[in-house]
């Protein structure tokens, strides 16, 4: 397959995902911040629960997909910056942010 | 309010580089810019270079930046362009200059092929008349991308195209799709790579500059997003 289709292809997929996961990220903050949820309310449910880890899990991941490959276009077309570096450089920065997202996530279920 | 005579400031130089000359040219009543570069050759400097062919826009020679847009020439009335009596005329962006007017057109035509904008006749063509339903969805969607001139003002009107000199560029691509949507050709696959590659299809950012100011009235973003859609579709199919 080449490079820039597979690459496309993904960022379409991962930008259906996101649009999901935020969505419902939001009603999901709206709802704990209308009723009025502490941390440790927050925590009571999300602890233990194979839902929320698999939900906040997979928003990560899109995360971790889509950002990258944008920042890739980026740094093409505003430094000109191309090569094995760029693409280096931009499987790095999704592995930082999987990495950090899903310790996050394994914050709020352990 | 019409001005008896016109403040034209018109690019001059070469690939080294240059500046705005300016000119005072007479107004005429329906008169285009290309009439008013015209005007400056015949009557002020014979030695001023720019590109014409048809004067009724079929050929798509004569496309330069009129007030900081790309124009074709021959079909813009001064009235439609002109601010307050005024015309900054210079070359196409993204594109070398010659000299003067006249841009290099080399890269932009080089780019169809690379896009494999030619007609690739499939296998056995031409042994009896080609029937294309003029209903079909492929026909109605070559069709609708067909009229293309060659212009170059999408070209210039392209911001990838400024920051990428590699990118196929949307009149390229556009005449890809109308191809890829002729159901007598049967470069299929081979096309589709051809368009995949590191500055093809996928580099657009569907931002619409090539839409809004082809004279022609064509889309080449939609063209653009057909092929993004048809080389996903080849690529999940292991046919790229
Ligand atoms: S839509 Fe694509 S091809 Fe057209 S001007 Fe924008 S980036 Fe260029
Ligand atoms: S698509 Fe339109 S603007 Fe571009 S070259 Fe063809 S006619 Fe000119
Ligand atoms: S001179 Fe032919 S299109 Fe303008």
């Amino acid at each position: 397959m080449r490079a820039e289709t597979g690459l496309w292809i993904a960022q379409r997929a991962s930008a259906a995902v996101l649009a999901l996961c935020v969505l419902v990220h939001l009603l999901t903050i709206v709802y704990a911040v209308q009723g009025g949820l502490t941390a440790a309310e927050i925590l009571g449910r999300t602890r233990g629960s194979w839902g929320w880890a698999a939900f906040y899990g997979v928003f990560v991941l899109a995360v971790a997909v889509h950002a990258p490959i944008g920042l890739r276009a980026v740094m093409r077309e505003t430094l000109g910056w191309r090569g094995k570096s760029l693409e280096a450089a931009v499987a790095a920065s999704g592995l930082c942010l999987a990495v950090l997202g899903w310790r996050a996530v394994a914050g709020l279920f352990a | 309010m019409a001005a008896t005579t016109l403040d034209i400031a018109l690019w001059r130089g070469d690939a080294a580089g240059g500046a705005f000359q300016r000119y005072r040219v007479p107004a005429a009543q329906r008169q285009t810019v290309l009439d008013v570069v015209t005007w400056v050759q015949r009557h002020v400097d014979s030695g001023l270079s720019y590109r014409f062919a048809c004067r009724v826009g079929m050929c798509g020679t004569c496309a330069m930046t009129v007030n900081g847009k790309p124009r074709w020439t021959c079909r813009t009335l001064v009235d439609a362009a002109a601010k307050d009596g005024r015309l900054e005329i210079a070359p196409l962006a993204n594109l070398p200059v010659v000299k003067d007017l006249a841009c290099d057109m080399t890269a932009f035509f080089d780019k169809w092929r690379r896009a494999e904008g030619r007609f690739r006749p499939a296998p056995g063509l031409g042994g009896d008349f080609a029937v294309v339903p003029p209903e079909s969805a492929a026909r109605r969607q070559a069709e609708a991308g067909i009229e293309c001139i060659g212009c170059a003002v999408c070209y210039s009107a392209c911001d990838v195209a400024a920051w990428n000199s590699d990118y196929l560029g949307p009149a390229a691509l556009n005449r890809a799709w109308t191809l890829h949507n002729d159901v007598r050709d049967g470069a299929g696959a081979a096309r589709l790579k051809a368009v995949a590659g590191d500055a093809g299809c996928h580099s657009c950012h569907s931002h619409q500059s090539c839409r809004e100011h082809c004279p022609k009235h064509l889309n080449p973003t939609a063209s653009i997003a057909g092929l993004k859609r048809a080389t996903a579709w080849a690529a999940l199919k292991g046919e790229i």
